[in-house]
Formats: structure tokens, C-alpha cells, sequence
């Protein structure tokens, strides 16, 4: 019988629905719990599309689309 | 406060050997949407789920002007049509070079580790021959020994040769010592006898000899001359 996993454990997809405030109000969101969780979301990220042997277009394209849309969406006001 | 759910020191922690890169990064389809995507969403609505929201989601945007439709979206469409084209085109030549790249790199790696383990197998055949030798020079001390022990016999039998020669010439003299005082013993007699008998002979036997002497050699010449 696995051990209760604490609530501030589980991942994201695993947590309920009604769970959901309470667990975003855990998160550590002081500057060095944000700056590692931008490491962390960078490292998964580098890790898993652009750090192997035979990387492919759609590592860096991501990235692009990604900043493209961003753009836009600060940029909506001014069109 | 411990995290239960973690385990502690369960792995060998270590630095080397580093695990391999992974041979192909996470599946990306049409070079924009991750593959989890399409597998989160083939459960409930099965292959063409995600096309279908993808295609309501580009008719909402359109339709209720949120992306807009101006000068910017021609230019756009111009440069992604070069842009896919270019891709399609020109990617697996860009996919192979950067793969020689790669090699290239790899196999300069290995052939550094190659050499390095070539030459530490060098390394350790010269130790062993080393040891081989190492083991010879029990056969050279006792060549040397041999050497050292017929140098002290040589010297010994010289020694003793002088020795003796030394002691053969001290007797020698000895014995020469001996003759000599004999013989100057023998001298000495024999000039003492002389001088004596010369001494004894007095004047009148003297007289007398001579006289006899005379006749003598008279009837002497008497035969002599008759016989002539």
C-alpha cells in the first residue's frame, strides 16, 4: 500500500479539480522558487527537444511559433 | 520536514559513465504541435479531434477579428510558403551535414580515447617486459660472482707462487752459505798444508835434492843422446 502522497507533491495533471486553489496557493512563489521553476520548465524543454542526437525542425520552431504568438498578444492594441 | 514520498540514497550516485543522449528528441507534428497533444486527445475524440479543434479554433480567431486580417497576414503567408518550401527542399541535406558534424566530433573523441587506451596497453607490455628483465639479472649476478670468485683464486695461487719463491730463495742462500764456507775451509787447508811442508823442507835437503836432480837428468841426457 503506497505511502499518502502529500498535496504539495503531486503533479499538476494528478491534482482534482477541487483541489486546484489549494494546491496553486502551496507553489513557492518567492523569486528563487520562480527562478526554479523557469529552470526546471527550461531544462525539461532543452532536455527533451533539443538536447539528442538527432534533433529535428520542430525544436527550435516551438520556440518560434511560441514567440510569434506572444508578440502578437502584446501587440494586439497597437493594430 | 522530510519529503516521505522521495527516497534517499536508493541509487549509486555518479558522475561517469555519463549516460547516452537520447537518439531522437520528443515527436512533433508539423513542426509546430507536440505529439502529447494528439495522444492527450485521441481518447476522446479519436484521430481527427485535434485537426478539428485546431480548424474551430482558426475560424473563431478569424471571426471575431482576434487575429486580423491586414497587410502583415500577406507578407506572412509569402515568407511561411518560402519558408515550408525551403524546408521541404533543402532539410535532409542540412540534416546530414549537421550529422557529419556530430561525427566528425564523436570520432575524434574516440580516436583521442582509442590512442590514449593503445598507449597505456604499450605501457603496460613494456612493464611487463621490464619484469622479464628484471628476472635476468639473477643470471648476471651469477655470472659476476662467477667472475669475482676466479678473480680471489688467481690472486691466492699468485700469493702464494711469491711465497714461495721467497722462501726458496732465503734457503738457497743458506745453502750457498754453506758451500762457500766449506769450500773456503777446504782453501784455507790446503794452503796451510803447503806452507808447512814448504816451511819443512830445510836448506840441506834442499842442497841435496837439487844435486840429485842434477844427476838425474846427467844419466837422462846419457840415455837421451845414446839413443839418439
Amino acid at each position: 500500500l503506497p505511502a499518502a502522497v502529500l498535496l504539495k507533491d503531486t503533479k499538476l495533471m494528478d491534482v482534482k479539480l477541487g483541489q486546484l486553489g489549494s494546491w496553486l496557493a502551496m507553489r513557492d512563489f518567492t523569486p528563487g522558487g520562480i527562478l526554479g521553476a523557469m529552470r526546471r520548465g527550461y531544462e525539461r524543454y532543452y532536455n527533451k527537444y533539443i538536447n539528442v542526437k538527432k534533433g529535428g525542425l520542430g525544436g527550435i520552431s516551438m520556440v518560434l511559433a511560441g514567440y510569434i504568438v506572444l508578440s502578437y498578444m502584446w501587440s494586439y492594441s497597437h493594430i | 520536514v522530510l519529503h516521505t514520498t522521495r527516497p534517499l540514497h536508493t541509487t549509486q550516485q555518479s558522475l561517469a559513465p555519463v549516460p547516452p543522449l537520447p537518439e531522437k528528441g520528443g515527436e512533433v507534428r508539423h513542426g509546430l504541435i507536440p505529439e502529447e497533444f494528439f495522444q492527450f486527445l485521441y481518447p476522446k475524440t479519436g484521430v481527427t479531434g485535434p485537426y478539428m479543434l485546431g480548424t474551430g479554433l482558426l475560424l473563431y480567431l478569424l471571426s471575431k477579428e482576434i487575429y486580423v486580417v491586414n497587410h502583415e497576414t500577406a507578407a506572412a503567408a509569402c515568407i511561411l510558403t518560402i519558408i515550408v518550401y525551403a524546408i521541404k527542399k533543402f532539410g535532409p541535406q542540412v540534416a546530414a551535414f549537421a550529422d557529419k558534424l556530430n561525427e566528425e566530433k564523436v570520432a575524434s573523441a574516440q580516436a583521442m580515447k582509442d590512442e590514449a587506451m593503445q598507449t597505456l596497453q604499450t605501457a603496460i607490455e613494456e612493464e611487463k617486459k621490464e619484469q622479464w628483465r628484471a628476472e635476468g639479472h639473477a643470471y648476471l649476478f651469477d655470472a659476476k660472482r662467477n667472475n669475482i670468485a676466479m678473480l680471489l683464486e688467481t690472486n691466492y695461487r699468485e700469493r702464494l707462487l711469491m711465497v714461495y719463491n721467497e722462501v726458496k730463495k732465503r734457503l738457497d742462500y743458506q745453502v750457498a752459505k754453506q758451500n762457500l764456507k766449506r769450500q773456503k775451509e777446504q782453501d784455507h787447508m790446503i794452503q796451510w798444508v803447503e806452507k808447512n811442508v814448504i816451511q819443512s823442507i830445510t836448506p840441506q835437503q834442499q842442497k841435496e835434492s837439487i844435486a840429485k836432480c842434477i844427476l838425474d837428468l846427467k844419466a837422462l841426457s846419457k840415455s837421451a843422446h845414446a839413443a839418439v
